[in-house]
């Protein structure tokens, strides 16, 4: 009868309570009762650990990208530190690496001279793009730098920078009647046309560009703590039978790390050859 | 309802929108690439071009020698037909004139066996023809004797005269020749 009546007592409390642990179960939510630990947005912006609320703020994944630029430079600078004409494995390797952006990206859709104009900043994104993602399935750093909007804005705008520069630098007149207006169409269809095709050019692209990378990367960081905490919860919180389950979760969060490392080569890849598409489309004469 | 739960899900009330980029996110991503993107242009980038075209002109240079090596091989095989050919020739040469010279040797050796016949032959006649004489001049001579004595001997008188004798003979003789002659004549 007390007990009851302390129960009614506290039935709002423990309602909530019910409530929230749902959500804990449903929703990715970081709580601190040592339940399921769920992947939040927010791990994309952890805290800063320099130079708080200045422009120069430095949290955890901006240390990541340091890493992953001094990776990059390390492998290139050691890769190509003593180049002899018959390689060893290690130049053979970096030499693969570079050949896939300067044969496979610049010089199959650009031709050899853009090609090689545009061969730095192509070989810049292709490596930077793939660095940052791998750092997602890298043990304690286990975030892509590209996971945060900076790096996929940047380079896009510097895609939508080198295609423009690259239209206009060639034939500006050419360029914009190429883009806004395609030849072969009546022109009065130029009024739905011309808009549709500057939204497209102009808009779309560089924001396409951006999200596909981002969104790939918080997606697979996301699918990658969702695996490993269930596995932790089931394994260790729980334990016991539930302990099968965790062996469930974790085979799955491995294919999905191997799925990963295809991912981080392919949106790299994709980033570098859509904006080759976009300069050659820039530079073409008609099309 | 999402709202909802993002806002349960983002703790301290502080909501982040993950496509609102903050500055010190831009400005480090800047860094990063314009980092890289020097290193790759400046250092990276001519040092591949560089050890490409050398890996070219190593490769042409490889070709290059090849064909020389080929080139100056067939002029060593042709020089060597040509040097075969002429052996050749020469050796066909030398075989005719071998030939010629023995033919001339044989014909040499023919006519010299020729010419040493017709001397020996000669030789012989002439001297067949001198004992004939000196036969003859014996027997003229003998029978000159003997037609003397024997006629001495039929006329009894000797004819001791040498001088009347050799006449006598002679003109014997001469009549001999002289009726031989004629019957010689007649057959």
């Amino acid at each position: 009868m007390f007990v009851a009546a302390r129960a009614e007592l506290h039935a709002p409390k423990q309602e909530k309570a019910l409530l929230a642990n749902a959500l804990n179960l449903l929703v990715p939510m970081s709580t601190d009762d040592g339940g399921f630990h769920g992947p939040s947005i927010n791990e994309f912006f952890p805290g800063p650990l320099l130079f708080e609320d200045t422009p120069f703020e430095i949290n955890r994944i901006m240390l990541v990208r340091y890493v992953a630029v001094i990776a990059l430079l390390l492998v290139f600078w050691l890769g190509t530190r003593r180049m002899s004409v018959v390689p060893g494995r290690f130049q053979s390797l970096v030499e693969m690496g570079l050949d896939m952006v300067r044969v496979n990206i610049a010089d199959d859709l650009l031709g050899k001279k853009d090609g090689k104009r545009f061969l730095p900043i192509l070989t810049t994104m292709f490596f930077m793009i793939l660095f940052m993602n791998l750092t997602g399935v890298i043990p304690f750093l286990n975030i892509a730098g590209t996971s945060v909007i900076g790096v996929p804005l940047v380079l896009a705008i510097v895609a939508y920078v080198t295609f423009i520069y690259a239209g206009v630098k060639k034939s500006p007149k050419n360029f914009f009647k190429n883009s806004l207006f395609p030849s072969g169409v009546p022109w009065p269809v130029y009024i739905i046309v011309t808009p549709i095709e500057f939204i497209s050019t102009f808009i779309i692209r560089p924001i396409t560009l951006t999200l596909r990378l981002m969104m790939n990367m918080i997606v697979g960081h996301l699918l990658l703590v969702l695996f490993f905490a269930a596995t932790q919860f089931f394994v260790v919180t729980m334990s016991g039978w539930w302990t099968l389950l965790g062996v469930g979760t974790l085979a799955f969060g491995l294919a999905f790390t191997l799925f990963e490392v295809l991912v981080a080569v392919l949106q790299a890849y994709v980033f570098a050859l859509l904006t080759a598409v976009y300069i050659q489309l820039a530079v073409a004469e008609e099309h | 309802m999402l709202q909802a739960v993002l806002s349960a899900a983002t703790e301290g009330g502080e909501t982040h929108s993950p496509v609102i980029p903050e500055w010190y996110d831009i400005i480090w991503s800047s860094v990063c690439f314009v980092i890289i993107l020097i290193f790759f242009w400046k250092y990276v980038l001519p040092r591949v071009q560089k050890l490409l075209d050398e890996r070219g002109e190593a490769i042409e240079g490889n070709i290059a020698k090849a064909d020389e090596a080929q080139r100056k091989a067939e002029a060593a095989l042709e020089e060597y037909t040509a040097q075969l050919a002429d052996a050749r020739t020469e050796a066909g040469r030398i075989r005719e004139t071998a030939r010629d010279d023995g033919k001339k040797i044989v014909a040499e050796a023919k006519d010299a066996a020729t010419v040493e016949a017709a001397r020996v032959t000669a030789s012989a006649q002439a001297q067949i023809e001198a004992e004939r004489q000196t036969a003859l001049v014996t027997l003229r001579s003998e029978v000159g004797t003997l037609a003397i004595d024997l006629a001495s001997g039929v006329i009894g008188e000797s004819l001791t005269d040498d001088a009347k004798a050799t006449a006598v003979v002679d003109r014997f003789l001469a009549e001999l020749e002289a009726s031989e002659a004629a019957a010689g004549g007649k057959k």
